[in-house]
Protein backbone atom coordinates (compact mmCIF):
# COMPACT_ATOMS: atom_id res chain seq x y z
CA UNK A 1 0.00 0.00 0.00
CA UNK A 2 2.94 2.53 1.19
CA UNK A 3 4.87 1.33 -1.81
CA UNK A 4 2.15 1.96 -4.56
CA UNK A 5 1.47 5.32 -2.79
CA UNK A 6 4.36 8.14 -3.23
CA UNK A 7 4.12 11.10 -1.42
CA UNK A 8 5.97 13.51 -3.37
CA UNK A 9 9.51 15.26 -1.86
CA UNK A 10 7.92 18.80 -1.41
CA UNK A 11 5.28 17.90 0.54
CA UNK A 12 7.00 15.59 2.69
CA UNK A 13 9.11 18.51 3.51
CA UNK A 14 6.24 20.65 4.49
CA UNK A 15 6.29 21.51 8.25
CA UNK A 16 2.95 18.82 9.08
CA UNK A 17 4.62 16.18 7.44
CA UNK A 18 8.07 16.03 9.78
CA UNK A 19 6.59 14.22 12.46
CA UNK A 20 5.20 10.95 10.74
CA UNK A 21 8.95 11.03 8.69
CA UNK A 22 11.01 7.88 9.76
CA UNK A 23 14.85 8.56 10.34
CA UNK A 24 16.09 7.94 6.76
CA UNK A 25 13.75 9.81 4.93
CA UNK A 26 14.88 12.68 6.72
CA UNK A 27 18.43 12.51 6.45
CA UNK A 28 17.77 12.10 2.87
CA UNK A 29 15.74 14.91 2.52
CA UNK A 30 18.02 17.03 4.68
CA UNK A 31 21.08 16.11 2.02
CA UNK A 32 19.24 17.10 -0.99
CA UNK A 33 18.26 20.73 0.88
CA UNK A 34 21.87 20.98 1.63
CA UNK A 35 22.97 20.29 -1.92
CA UNK A 36 20.42 22.79 -3.95
CA UNK A 37 21.84 25.63 -1.15
CA UNK A 38 25.83 24.99 -2.06
CA UNK A 39 24.57 25.08 -5.76
CA UNK A 40 22.95 28.11 -5.03
CA UNK A 41 25.59 29.85 -3.73
CA UNK A 42 27.91 32.00 -5.94
CA UNK A 43 31.70 32.60 -5.10
CA UNK A 44 34.38 34.87 -6.73
CA UNK A 45 36.82 33.67 -8.41
CA UNK A 46 39.61 35.44 -6.80
CA UNK A 47 42.85 34.57 -5.87
CA UNK A 48 43.31 34.15 -1.94
CA UNK A 49 43.94 37.20 0.02
CA UNK A 50 47.17 36.84 2.16
CA UNK A 51 46.99 38.52 5.38
CA UNK A 52 50.54 40.57 5.47
CA UNK A 53 51.71 41.47 9.12
CA UNK A 54 51.07 45.00 9.61
CA UNK A 55 54.88 46.01 10.56
CA UNK A 56 53.92 49.86 10.79
CA UNK A 57 52.07 51.81 13.08
CA UNK A 58 51.02 54.95 11.58
CA UNK A 59 50.63 58.05 14.01
CA UNK A 60 48.90 61.60 13.09
CA UNK A 61 49.98 63.20 16.49
CA UNK A 62 53.50 64.88 17.31
CA UNK A 63 52.78 64.66 21.38
CA UNK A 64 53.55 61.03 21.92
CA UNK A 65 56.83 61.22 19.13
CA UNK A 66 58.77 64.42 20.83
CA UNK A 67 56.92 63.11 24.44
CA UNK A 68 55.34 66.80 24.55
CA UNK A 69 54.26 67.69 28.20
CA UNK A 70 50.76 68.65 29.13
CA UNK A 71 49.44 72.07 27.82
CA UNK A 72 48.74 73.65 30.88
CA UNK A 73 51.55 75.64 32.93
CA UNK A 74 51.76 78.24 35.89
CA UNK A 75 55.14 79.62 36.96
CA UNK A 76 56.32 81.18 40.27
CA UNK A 77 53.01 79.76 42.28
CA UNK A 78 50.74 81.75 39.50
CA UNK A 79 48.18 79.14 39.80
CA UNK A 80 49.00 76.45 42.65
CA UNK A 81 46.27 74.18 40.96
CA UNK A 82 47.90 73.81 37.41
CA UNK A 83 51.36 73.62 39.29
CA UNK A 84 49.76 70.46 40.94
CA UNK A 85 48.85 69.07 37.63
CA UNK A 86 51.52 69.73 36.19
CA UNK A 87 53.25 67.60 38.66
CA UNK A 88 51.04 64.38 37.94
CA UNK A 89 50.91 64.70 34.46
CA UNK A 90 53.74 65.51 33.19
CA UNK A 91 56.60 62.37 32.90
CA UNK A 92 59.47 63.22 35.09
CA UNK A 93 63.17 64.34 33.69
CA UNK A 94 65.63 61.93 34.70
CA UNK A 95 67.38 64.48 36.96
CA UNK A 96 64.43 65.14 39.20
CA UNK A 97 63.90 61.56 39.18
CA UNK A 98 67.16 60.51 40.67
CA UNK A 99 66.41 62.53 43.56
CA UNK A 100 62.63 61.53 43.58
CA UNK A 101 64.69 57.91 44.58
CA UNK A 102 66.35 59.33 47.72
CA UNK A 103 63.76 60.83 48.73
CA UNK A 104 61.90 57.35 48.76
CA UNK A 105 64.78 55.65 50.35
CA UNK A 106 64.84 58.15 52.78
CA UNK A 107 61.19 58.08 53.95
CA UNK A 108 61.67 53.75 54.50
CA UNK A 109 64.07 54.63 56.65
CA UNK A 110 61.42 55.45 58.91
CA UNK A 111 60.31 52.30 60.01
CA UNK A 112 63.18 49.41 59.67
CA UNK A 113 62.23 45.57 58.44
CA UNK A 114 63.19 44.43 62.08
CA UNK A 115 60.66 47.29 63.78
CA UNK A 116 58.31 46.16 61.09
CA UNK A 117 58.48 42.20 61.67
CA UNK A 118 58.39 42.79 65.80
CA UNK A 119 54.96 44.63 65.45
CA UNK A 120 53.57 41.70 63.22
CA UNK A 121 55.13 39.24 65.73
CA UNK A 122 53.00 40.91 68.57
CA UNK A 123 50.45 41.04 66.14
CA UNK A 124 50.36 37.85 65.07
CA UNK A 125 48.39 36.50 68.32
CA UNK A 126 45.44 38.91 68.58
CA UNK A 127 44.62 37.88 64.93
CA UNK A 128 44.61 34.16 65.67
CA UNK A 129 42.49 34.83 68.37
CA UNK A 130 40.17 36.81 66.14
CA UNK A 131 39.73 34.09 63.98
CA UNK A 132 39.19 31.09 66.07
CA UNK A 133 36.23 29.45 67.45
CA UNK A 134 34.74 30.16 71.12
CA UNK A 135 35.84 26.50 71.97
CA UNK A 136 39.05 26.93 70.57
CA UNK A 137 39.50 30.71 72.11
CA UNK A 138 38.29 29.85 75.90
CA UNK A 139 41.60 26.96 75.14
CA UNK A 140 44.12 29.73 74.40
CA UNK A 141 43.32 31.98 77.11
CA UNK A 142 43.98 28.88 79.51
CA UNK A 143 47.46 29.01 78.10
CA UNK A 144 48.32 32.02 78.41
CA UNK A 145 47.77 31.60 82.22
CA UNK A 146 44.12 33.48 82.30
CA UNK A 147 43.33 30.12 83.87
CA UNK A 148 44.54 30.96 87.15
CA UNK A 149 42.71 33.99 87.62
CA UNK A 150 39.45 31.94 86.54
CA UNK A 151 40.19 29.63 89.91
CA UNK A 152 39.46 32.30 92.28
CA UNK A 153 35.77 33.11 92.30
CA UNK A 154 35.04 36.52 92.43
CA UNK A 155 32.71 37.55 95.32
CA UNK A 156 31.05 40.92 95.85
CA UNK A 157 32.74 42.61 98.63
CA UNK A 158 30.07 44.74 100.97
CA UNK A 159 31.59 48.35 101.06
CA UNK A 160 32.78 49.60 104.89
CA UNK A 161 30.41 52.57 105.87
CA UNK B 1 62.95 45.67 7.53
CA UNK B 2 63.20 49.17 6.19
CA UNK B 3 64.82 50.91 9.28
CA UNK B 4 68.49 50.65 7.81
CA UNK B 5 67.13 52.63 4.96
CA UNK B 6 65.48 55.28 6.81
CA UNK B 7 68.11 55.29 9.82
CA UNK B 8 70.06 56.66 7.28
CA UNK B 9 68.17 59.72 6.09
CA UNK B 10 67.45 60.57 9.86
CA UNK B 11 68.33 64.66 10.32
CA UNK B 12 68.25 65.14 6.42
CA UNK B 13 65.82 67.05 4.35
CA UNK B 14 62.75 65.09 2.81
CA UNK B 15 60.36 66.31 0.41
CA UNK B 16 56.87 65.04 -0.14
CA UNK B 17 56.85 62.11 -2.66
CA UNK B 18 60.47 60.69 -1.12
CA UNK B 19 59.28 56.25 -0.50
CA UNK B 20 60.92 54.13 1.25
CA UNK B 21 59.92 50.24 0.46
CA UNK B 22 59.12 48.10 3.07
CA UNK B 23 60.45 45.32 2.10
CA UNK B 24 60.03 42.37 4.41
CA UNK B 25 62.12 39.38 4.29
CA UNK B 26 60.34 36.55 3.04
CA UNK B 27 62.97 33.89 4.87
CA UNK B 28 62.97 33.73 7.60
CA UNK B 29 66.56 32.69 9.61
CA UNK B 30 67.16 29.37 11.17
CA UNK B 31 69.85 31.09 13.28
CA UNK B 32 68.50 34.20 14.23
CA UNK B 33 65.87 34.69 17.26
CA UNK B 34 63.03 36.68 14.72
CA UNK B 35 61.66 39.48 16.75
CA UNK B 36 59.24 41.49 15.04
CA UNK B 37 59.93 45.04 15.33
CA UNK B 38 56.93 47.32 14.93
CA UNK B 39 58.02 50.99 13.57
CA UNK B 40 55.95 53.62 14.30
CA UNK B 41 55.67 56.37 11.63
CA UNK B 42 54.58 59.72 13.13
CA UNK B 43 53.35 62.84 11.14
CA UNK B 44 54.59 63.72 7.49
CA UNK B 45 54.76 60.14 7.32
CA UNK B 46 52.21 57.65 5.73
CA UNK B 47 51.96 54.05 4.59
CA UNK B 48 50.43 53.08 1.41
CA UNK B 49 51.08 49.07 0.49
CA UNK B 50 54.42 48.19 1.28
CA UNK B 51 55.74 51.84 0.27
CA UNK B 52 56.61 54.30 3.05
CA UNK B 53 55.85 57.78 1.54
CA UNK B 54 56.76 61.38 2.71
CA UNK B 55 53.52 63.58 2.75
CA UNK B 56 55.36 66.65 4.04
CA UNK B 57 58.83 68.53 3.81
CA UNK B 58 61.14 68.74 6.46
CA UNK B 59 64.00 67.22 8.74
CA UNK B 60 63.31 63.28 9.67
CA UNK B 61 63.73 62.75 12.95
CA UNK B 62 63.86 59.56 14.94
CA UNK B 63 63.29 58.55 18.42
CA UNK B 64 64.60 54.98 19.90
CA UNK B 65 63.54 52.71 19.34
CA UNK B 66 61.85 52.56 16.24
CA UNK B 67 59.76 55.85 16.10
CA UNK B 68 60.16 58.21 12.62
CA UNK B 69 58.65 61.64 12.29
CA UNK B 70 59.24 64.69 9.64
CA UNK B 71 60.17 67.68 11.69
CA UNK B 72 57.98 70.52 10.10
CA UNK B 73 57.27 73.97 10.38
CA UNK B 74 53.20 75.17 9.62
CA UNK B 75 50.97 77.47 10.75
CA UNK B 76 47.55 75.67 9.40
CA UNK B 77 46.47 72.81 12.38
CA UNK B 78 45.33 69.85 11.19
CA UNK B 79 43.90 67.66 13.97
CA UNK B 80 44.95 64.92 15.61
CA UNK B 81 43.64 62.30 17.73
CA UNK B 82 44.77 62.55 21.95
CA UNK B 83 45.57 65.89 21.16
CA UNK B 84 44.65 68.83 23.46
CA UNK B 85 43.54 72.16 21.85
CA UNK B 86 42.39 75.38 22.77
CA UNK B 87 38.82 76.02 20.84
CA UNK B 88 36.73 78.58 20.61
CA UNK B 89 32.98 78.09 21.38
CA UNK B 90 31.07 79.20 18.54
CA UNK B 91 27.54 77.54 18.70
CA UNK B 92 24.97 76.04 21.21
CA UNK B 93 23.28 73.28 19.10
CA UNK B 94 21.28 71.13 21.40
CA UNK B 95 22.77 68.30 22.44
CA UNK B 96 26.12 69.35 20.88
CA UNK B 97 28.80 73.00 21.62
CA UNK B 98 30.54 74.22 17.70
CA UNK B 99 33.83 74.49 18.45
CA UNK B 100 36.60 76.21 16.39
CA UNK B 101 39.79 74.93 16.81
CA UNK B 102 41.39 76.35 13.65
CA UNK B 103 41.31 73.57 11.74
CA UNK B 104 39.43 72.88 8.32
CA UNK B 105 36.47 72.13 10.09
CA UNK B 106 34.62 73.08 13.33
CA UNK B 107 34.89 70.65 16.30
CA UNK B 108 31.65 69.53 18.27
CA UNK B 109 31.77 68.93 21.94
CA UNK B 110 29.17 67.29 23.57
CA UNK B 111 27.76 68.77 26.90
CA UNK B 112 28.20 65.48 28.96
CA UNK B 113 32.08 65.49 28.25
CA UNK B 114 32.73 67.68 31.27
CA UNK B 115 33.40 66.75 34.76
CA UNK B 116 30.31 66.31 36.54
CA UNK B 117 28.08 67.01 33.78
CA UNK B 118 24.62 64.72 33.39
CA UNK B 119 21.68 65.48 31.26
CA UNK B 120 20.13 67.21 34.69
CA UNK B 121 23.64 69.27 35.40
CA UNK B 122 24.62 70.87 32.09
CA UNK B 123 27.62 72.35 32.43
CA UNK B 124 27.59 76.43 32.16
CA UNK B 125 29.49 77.36 28.37
CA UNK B 126 28.33 80.23 26.83
CA UNK B 127 29.12 80.91 23.16
CA UNK B 128 32.67 82.60 22.90
CA UNK B 129 34.07 80.78 26.00
CA UNK B 130 37.37 79.33 25.64
CA UNK B 131 37.56 75.52 26.52
CA UNK B 132 40.57 73.50 26.38
CA UNK B 133 39.51 69.90 25.38
CA UNK B 134 40.76 66.79 24.01
CA UNK B 135 40.45 64.80 20.46
CA UNK B 136 38.67 61.91 20.43
CA UNK B 137 37.74 61.58 16.80
CA UNK B 138 39.69 63.10 14.40
CA UNK B 139 40.24 61.74 10.56
CA UNK B 140 39.99 63.09 7.17
CA UNK B 141 36.79 61.88 7.04
CA UNK B 142 35.05 62.58 10.73
CA UNK B 143 34.22 65.74 11.96
CA UNK B 144 36.30 65.85 14.86
CA UNK B 145 35.27 65.41 18.07
CA UNK B 146 36.15 67.05 21.32
CA UNK B 147 36.07 65.99 24.77
CA UNK B 148 36.80 68.21 28.20
CA UNK B 149 37.35 64.82 30.35
CA UNK B 150 39.53 62.27 30.70
CA UNK B 151 38.96 58.29 30.19
CA UNK B 152 38.57 58.16 33.98
CA UNK B 153 35.84 61.00 33.83
CA UNK B 154 38.42 63.61 35.46
CA UNK B 155 38.67 66.93 34.10
CA UNK B 156 42.44 67.19 34.95
CA UNK B 157 43.05 71.04 33.69
CA UNK B 158 40.54 70.51 30.67
CA UNK B 159 36.98 72.31 30.55
CA UNK B 160 36.01 76.25 30.09
CA UNK B 161 38.99 78.81 31.14
CA UNK B 162 39.72 81.73 30.12
CA UNK B 163 39.41 85.25 32.50
CA UNK B 164 41.53 87.78 32.65
CA UNK B 165 43.78 86.60 30.00
CA UNK B 166 44.87 87.33 26.45
CA UNK B 167 44.28 84.52 23.80
CA UNK B 168 47.17 85.11 20.87
CA UNK B 169 48.25 82.52 17.69
CA UNK B 170 51.68 81.35 17.44
CA UNK B 171 52.72 78.87 14.77
CA UNK B 172 52.80 75.06 15.69
CA UNK B 173 56.51 75.05 15.78
CA UNK B 174 56.83 77.15 18.85
CA UNK B 175 53.75 75.20 20.74
CA UNK B 176 56.09 72.19 19.95
CA UNK B 177 59.34 74.04 21.47
CA UNK B 178 57.49 74.96 24.44
CA UNK B 179 56.09 71.69 25.38
CA UNK B 180 58.94 69.87 24.44
CA UNK B 181 60.83 68.02 27.63
CA UNK B 182 63.85 70.24 27.81
CA UNK B 183 62.41 73.45 26.64
CA UNK B 184 64.85 76.24 26.80
CA UNK B 185 61.84 78.57 26.08
CA UNK B 186 60.09 77.95 29.24
CA UNK B 187 62.67 78.01 31.63
CA UNK B 188 63.76 81.39 30.42
CA UNK B 189 60.14 81.94 30.79
CA UNK B 190 59.86 80.57 34.27
CA UNK B 191 62.76 83.04 35.21
CA UNK B 192 60.89 86.15 34.02
CA UNK B 193 57.87 86.64 36.68
CA UNK B 194 54.73 84.70 37.66
CA UNK B 195 51.95 83.60 34.87
CA UNK B 196 49.86 81.06 33.68
CA UNK B 197 49.87 79.52 30.10
CA UNK B 198 47.63 77.28 28.39
CA UNK B 199 49.03 75.94 25.16
CA UNK B 200 47.02 74.44 22.83
CA UNK B 201 48.25 72.29 19.80
CA UNK B 202 46.78 74.16 17.61
CA UNK B 203 48.80 77.14 17.81
CA UNK B 204 47.07 79.19 20.11
CA UNK B 205 48.25 80.50 23.47
CA UNK B 206 46.72 81.97 26.31
CA UNK B 207 48.53 83.74 29.11
CA UNK B 208 47.17 85.53 32.26
CA UNK B 209 49.77 87.43 34.80
CA UNK B 210 49.23 89.77 37.67
CA UNK B 211 48.80 92.44 35.52
CA UNK B 212 47.90 93.27 32.03
CA UNK B 213 50.90 95.19 31.30
CA UNK B 214 52.75 92.08 32.42
CA UNK B 215 50.16 90.04 30.47
CA UNK B 216 51.19 91.85 26.98
CA UNK B 217 54.84 91.51 27.65
CA UNK B 218 54.81 87.75 27.92
CA UNK B 219 52.10 87.91 24.87
CA UNK B 220 54.73 90.04 22.77
CA UNK B 221 58.12 87.99 24.22
CA UNK B 222 56.34 84.76 22.98
CA UNK B 223 55.41 86.04 19.52
CA UNK B 224 58.53 87.63 18.87
CA UNK B 225 60.59 84.53 19.91
CA UNK B 226 58.89 82.39 17.29
CA UNK B 227 61.56 83.98 14.87
CA UNK B 228 64.73 84.55 17.41
CA UNK B 229 67.36 82.04 17.69
CA UNK B 230 68.23 80.80 21.33
CA UNK B 231 71.28 83.60 21.71
CA UNK B 232 68.71 86.85 20.82
CA UNK B 233 65.88 85.08 22.90
CA UNK B 234 68.41 85.01 25.94
CA UNK B 235 68.87 88.75 25.54
CA UNK B 236 65.45 89.95 24.97
CA UNK B 237 64.39 88.40 28.50
CA UNK B 238 67.55 89.48 30.02
CA UNK B 239 66.50 92.90 28.94
CA UNK B 240 63.03 92.72 30.06
CA UNK B 241 63.83 91.48 33.20
CA UNK B 242 65.97 94.49 34.04
CA UNK B 243 63.77 97.13 32.38
CA UNK B 244 60.43 96.66 32.68
CA UNK B 245 60.01 95.43 36.16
Amino acid sequence: MADSVKLSKNLLRMKFMQRCLDADTKKLLEEEERRIISDEHWYLDLPELKARENVVVEEQSFVPCEELRFGRMSFRGFNPEVEKLMVLLNPRAEGEEEEDEEQRRKMQADVTDEEMAQRYQALVGSMKKKFAKKRERAAMDEDNGVAMETGTKRTFMKPQD
Amino acid sequence: MQVPELLQRVGQVLLPGDEFRLDQEDNISLTEVSRPSRAVCGPGLRRSGARLLVCKSGVLRHKAPNVFWIDSQQKRYVPAKGETVIGIVTAKAGDIFKVDVGGSEQASLSYLAFEGATKRNRPNVQVGDLVFAQFVVANKDMEPELVCMDSSGRANGMGVFGSGGLLFTVSLGLVRRLLSPLSELRSDLEQLFPCELVVGMNGRLWVRSCSVQQTLIVANLLQSSDSMTAPQRKELFRKVQQGAL
